[in-house]
């Protein structure tokens, strides 16, 4: 199964959800829990917390499938801004509890811990997203410690072509630390679940 | 994205050049060590950094700017290691660009998508369904079999290319001895789809066969798409199997509450579509059992109701295979004659751990029921064994069950129980 599903595809899982169908629900678990608990798994950095928030997000889709607009993108990265937010509200709560406990911690450092969260959380989403010869070429230079050329023989690409996509790669990865994450959430899923 | 026309105006505005340096034009001295494009210099760059010193290949701007990827990732030789961050003292725009690039490498990390507890999808769809009620609800009978085949999915997505390939040995118990075949991942997985391809067939969906294909047993039907394909099955096998057990359940669930008594044609014998989807669901765990084993992953059994319901087919099962084996001579006698619906003779089956139970297996007549008043033996055993057995993974033999009383029923039983294991 790819990892772009097709608009078609999106818009009658959501018909399907929409009318209830309890088989369309345990399909899109299926296609999207993995991406739901690594998102907020990279978040909270907790088994237990990411099973909470895979819970509250599936949650809040068979109650809302409406919510979905398939003309602000495609269902994942529709149901990856809500895992990601739904992870950072938690992060908050827990963070904010943390201090009304030890009263260890500031508003500052809290922001920081959020800002990374977000940045490694979207960092996540743009990996599994992008063009999977661009991740092949990453996961062979980075996790194998395969150079360049080495990158090139495994792909049966030229040297010239492995060298674009690495970076070509990277650059989009670096696209992770420029967006707000509330700015880039349509209009309507600004709020928490 | 940079663009390539810039060249020009890089070279311009070389003047902001970040970091400490060395005389940018001191080209000769090679030994020192060349300035860091900033402070995010990771350890790998250091490992990595060989003791003599490389030859700096001289290279044009556009080179340079291109092995800026795989500098940041230290995926370059020494020299152009070198040669990048010679470079990268006189451009600033490179310069930026590397910073960036080697701070978007600190964001890749291992994925950890294996962690996911199976367990954890039926505790979100029932948070769901309690929400909100499911207007088209998924009958219950079929949550096993919904259950094994979205592990077995799961295990899929995690494995390698060629770990599609990777041998599985499979094993049965046939006439009374261990069967032998090898397969490989995709080889099994392609078994699985041609036998569930019989429930589709029963709901009066397309055979995943093709049309005008005749009666077959489950043996009979894997062969057939065996040998149909050109080529060694891969992992294009997953999409199709996928998209059957979806769309069965999903057709199941439209259907209503007849479809459960809907029967299943398996050539030799027939099931009701209720038992034959926990035998579906009974196959995908053996099967995924045996994947899992092959490509070395853990794989836990299904949960303690599942399963249980899985043992409570077999057992109910087990009086007609006991039958079966007397006809062909592989049991003994019927002890006795007993009417239709009254309590016959009796083994007592217990079966340990999650999942089980106690059940009375009818000797003598698959009519009679099993009573615990007429019980002559007993057999105590855990249930994934009980399992392994049921799947032809283990011999009566080696079934190392807790026995007391009538050795002769025993026998006969374990022997029936390992019987109704095939491919």
């Amino acid at each position: 199964m790819g990892m772009d599903t097709p608009p078609r595809w999106d818009r009658r899982m959501q018909q399907r959800l929409a009318r209830g169908e309890a088989a369309a629900l345990g399909e899109f678990y299926d296609r999207f829990a993995a991406l739901v608990h690594s998102l907020a798994h990279r978040v909270l950095d907790d088994d237990a917390a990411a099973d909470q928030v895979t819970r509250e997000v599936f949650g809040y889709v068979w109650e809302n499938p409406d919510s979905y607009d398939p003309k602000q993108g495609n269902m994942r990265s529709w149901v990856a801004k809500l895992a990601q937010r739904q992870a950072v509200h938690r992060l908050r709560q827990a963070e904010a509890l943390a201090y009304a406990e030890t009263g260890v911690g500031s508003a500052e450092e809290l922001e920081q811990k959020v800002h990374r969260a977000t940045v490694a959380a979207r960092a996540d989403y743009i990996v599994t997203s992008m063009p999977a010869p661009l991740r092949k070429a990453l996961e062979l230079a980075y996790f194998q410690r395969r150079d360049y050329r080495q990158t090139a023989a495994d792909l049966g690409v030229t040297e010239d072509e492995a060298r674009r996509r690495l970076r070509l790669g990277l650059q989009l990865l670096s696209s992770a630390h420029a967006r707000p994450l509330e700015g880039s959430s349509p209009p309507g899923y600004g709020r928490p679940l | 994205m940079t663009g390539a026309a810039d060249d020009a105006d890089d070279v311009a505005r070389a003047p902001r050049i970040p970091g400490p340096r060395r005389a940018a034009d001191d080209h000769a001295d090679l030994t020192t060590r060349p300035p860091e494009a900033s402070g995010t210099e990771t350890e790998e760059t250091e490992e990595t950094e060989e003791p003599e010193v490389p030859e700096v290949p001289d290279l044009s701007h556009n080179v340079l700017k291109s092995l800026l990827g795989a500098w940041a990732l230290s995926a370059c030789s020494a020299g152009e290691t070198r040669a990048v961050e010679n470079h990268l003292t006189a451009c600033a725009p490179c310069a930026d660009e590397a910073l960036r690039l080697r701070d978007a490498v600190t964001l890749l990390h291992e994925d950890r998508d294996l962690d996911l507890d199976p367990l954890l999808r039926s505790r979100v769809l029932e948070n769901c369904l309690g929400r909100r009620p499911a207007r088209i609800p998924v009958p219950d009978w079929v949550t096993p079999y919904d259950a094994e085949t979205a592990r077995l999915d799961a295990l899929l997505r995690d494995i390698g290319e060629s770990e599609w390939h990777a041998p599985v040995r499979l094993k049965w118990y046939e006439e009374d001895r261990v069967v032998r075949r090898k397969a490989t991942v995709a080889g099994v997985i392609g078994h699985l789809f041609a036998v569930d391809g019989l429930v589709t067939t029963a709901l009066g969906l397309d055979d995943p066969l093709g049309p005008d294909v005749p009666e077959l047993s489950p043996t009979e039907r894997t062969e057939a798409f065996w040998t149909a394909l050109d080529r060694p099955p891969n992992r294009s096998v997953r999409g199709p199997w996928r998209d059957q057990s979806h769309t069965l359940i999903r057709t199941i669930a439209f259907a209503g509450r007849g479809v459960a008594d809907l029967t299943v044609t398996y050539k030799d014998f027939a099931l009701p579509l209720q038992d034959s989807l926990l035998e579906r669901a009974f196959e995908c765990w053996r099967h995924a059992d045996d994947i899992a084993t092959a490509v070395a992953y853990p794989y836990a059994p299904p949960s303690g109701p599942h399963l249980h319901g899985m043992i409570d087919l077999a057992a109910r099962l087990l009086p007609g295979a006991l039958a079966n084996r007397r006809r062909a001579g592989l049991a003994g006698p019927a002890k006795e004659l007993v009417a239709a619906g009254a309590p016959g003779r009796s083994l007592h089956l217990e079966v340990e751990g999650a999942g089980g139970g106690h059940w009375y297996i009818s000797l003598d007549s698959p009519a009679a029921i099993g009573s615990p008043e007429r019980a002559v033996a007993q057999v105590a055993m855990d249930g994934v064994e009980f399992c392994q057995l049921v799947a032809g993974h283990i011999t009566p033999e080696e079934a190392a069950a807790g026995q007391d009383g009538d050795r002769e029923a025993i026998k006969d039983v374990l022997s029936a129980t390992a019987s109704l294991s095939r491919l």
